[in-house]
């Protein structure tokens, strides 16, 4: 393996340095890391990592300021690591530029999944004029839906907010920015709307809408679109 | 119960009521004045001063006798309206009258008093009991799977050579099962303490019921679980406003628990109803139920039913009301009469039904 991936690790617990290393390092990537928000920053600007792993509960900065000081200037994808039940630390973290999250205690399968996803959604870059979703196919230019070849009859905003999904795939959307996105500025706190085309979306899009598959609830945060393999 | 009843009338309503009382009474007796005589009032009014001493405080109390001995001089005593008395043993009798009056009130306080003092030391020791079932469940829970964690990775640290691939991947399954429950009881506690420390503030945001229960259900069931789950929630049910987090722990709480006690072969129905801004949610399993004396006491804090099997702290109920209440609503538990358990939920939530209407 020629140039692996070299990602970043920001946190200040030996013992969660230590997992990330192995699970890390025996998947090919290769892995430095910072103890403290201060190190953390001089090592991304020293050599800039291709992503960053932060924990957001640092001793000496909080994540989200190291968060901020960071998207100045770089633009890889970064993880944020956070404990469970603080939504708002997640929904801080995502709208102040995180590519996605973890909560501890995480299976590291998750973890993998989701470097991948963020890795692979900073190479591609949009201009795909066809998406395509195992079975589920998005005409970008055409705007038009497709299940197993089969037109899906979609109203402007469904289209819209599928479409603002699929272009995030494997990315956590929050709530607030797909009522920005989807319905614009004005509507950031009708969270019902979103609950309600998100349902409907789901009918025509999930093979069974209560378990759905393509479209899933990051509980009290967002949703992501992910593609099923 | 007597106690109960003190603490929830403020003194100032105390005076007010105990003077009300014994002026109706008087009057009641006044009316009467044609067929008894005085000396029969003044035990009327004693009665009524040794009533009012059973519940209230010694200063209304005290106050009633002073009121009812003057109304007595005034008004029943001959010469009436006068607070003057004229025969020797009128005299007396108010005398006595007064001192019996006090020493009522005195004696009933007396007795609260060594009331309040034994409850208060019941208590102290309840408290202690609980501590200590708190320490012996809790040590039990979180060192099953600390003692499992640390049994297995010394056994692939220093056995490896021995272990043959399917016990090394047995000891690595135990591993991980140990830290999901190390997990669980944590963020129960967490849970707990949260609502101990008072600083639990509903979070509201629209919530699609149907979809949070097949979350929820979807969580419970990664746990391999052999019941039948089933749910049953009309499609057309509005969107309701309510903390989404607080609800998911409060169903899986309720669903974990009906899982864990009932039988392998045995069905849990989940019901969600929306009436106008109340919704209703209904978990029902067709195990054994609840032993009917320990209903009232299974959303105790550590409370276990007796010979229960292992496992648990006692939260998971009480946080389910905790959670519940701290949502402004109830929960009810019921033994359903064809067998097994029904727990009830009520939230009073608002409601949209922006759902149903047509899109664009």
């Amino acid at each position: 393996m020629s140039n692996p991936i070299e990602i970043l690790v920001i946190d200040d617990e030996a013992q969660m340095r230590k997992l990330l290393d192995i699970t890390l390092q025996s998947n090919d990537y290769s892995v430095k890391e910072a103890t403290t928000a201060k190190e953390g920053i001089i090592m991304a600007a020293n050599h800039p990592p291709d992503l960053i792993i932060l924990d957001i509960g640092l001793p000496d900065d909080s994540g989200h300021s190291v968060l901020k000081k960071l998207r100045e200037w770089y633009t890889n994808p970064i993880i944020i690591l956070s404990v469970q039940s603080s939504e708002e630390d997640i929904i801080k973290a995502l709208d102040n530029g995180a590519n996605d999250y973890l909560t501890k205690p995480f299976r590291t399968g998750e973890l993998l999944a989701r470097l991948r996803s963020a890795l692979r959604s900073s190479i591609i870059e949009e201009n795909n004029a066809v998406l395509n979703f195992n079975g589920l196919q998005i005409d970008l230019s055409a705007r038009t839906v497709k299940k197993n070849n089969e037109t899906i009859k979609l109203t402007a905003t469904e289209y819209t907010l599928l479409s603002a999904l699929a272009k995030n795939e494997g990315k956590v959307l929050t709530h607030h920015y797909l009522l920005r996105e989807v319905w614009g500025p004005g509507f950031i706190n009708q969270s019902q709307y979103l609950r309600v085309f998100v349902a409907q979306l789901r009918k025509k899009i999930e093979n069974d809408a209560n378990r759905p598959e393509y479209i899933l609830t990051e509980s009290g945060i967002g949703y992501r679109f992910v593609c099923k393999e | 119960m007597t106690e109960l009843f003190i603490n929830k009338i403020s003194k100032p309503k105390q005076f007010l009521y105990g003077l009300l009382l014994v002026c109706t009474i008087s009057a009641v007796c006044y009316v009467l004045s044609n067929y008894i005589g005085y000396r029969v009032v003044a035990f009327i009014l004693l009665l009524t001063v040794s009533l009012i001493a059973m519940f209230f405080d010694i200063l209304p109390v005290l106050a009633t006798a002073l009121l009812s001995a003057l109304i007595w001089d005034f008004f029943f005593i001959p010469p009436h309206y006068t607070l003057r008395v004229d025969s020797t043993e009128d005299y007396i009798l108010l005398l006595m009258y007064f001192v019996i009056a006090l020493v009522n009130a005195v004696l009933t306080y007396k007795i609260r008093q060594i009331e309040k003092v034994a409850m208060q030391k019941e208590e102290k020791a309840n408290t202690v009991k609980l501590y200590n079932t708190l320490l012996n469940s809790l040590s039990h829970e979180l060192r099953t799977p600390i003692s499992a964690i640390i049994g297995a990775t010394d056994n692939l640290e220093n056995n490896n050579g021995k272990l043959s691939e399917a016990n090394k991947k047995e000891l690595i399954s135990e591993i991980a099962k140990a830290s999901f429950r190390l997990n669980q009881q944590v963020e129960n506690l967490l849970n707990m303490s949260r609502l101990e420390s008072g600083f639990i503030q509903p979070k509201k945001d629209w919530c699609d019921i149907i979809e949070l229960v097949y979350e929820v259900v979807k969580r419970v069931e990664e746990n391999n679980v052999t019941q039948n789950i089933t749910i049953n929630i009309n499609p057309a049910i509005p969107l309701v406003k309510l903390d989404k987090g607080m609800l998911e722990q409060v169903i899986y709480n309720l669903l974990n628990n009906a899982v864990y006690y009932t039988e392998p072969d045995r069905k849990i129905d989940i019901v969600a109803l929306c009436h106008v801004d109340i919704l209703q949610i209904i978990i029902e399993d067709n195990g054994k139920g609840f032993p009917p004396e320990e209903l009232d006491n299974v959303f105790g804090k550590f409370y276990r039913l007796k010979n229960s099997k292992t496992g648990g702290t006692g939260l998971g109920l009480s946080i389910v009301k905790g959670f519940t209440e701290a949502m402004g609503g109830s929960v009810h538990l019921q033994n359903i009469s064809t067998g097994g358990a029904r727990f009830t939920i009520n939230l009073p939530v608002e409601t949209s039904h922006l759902k149903t209407m047509k899109n664009e």
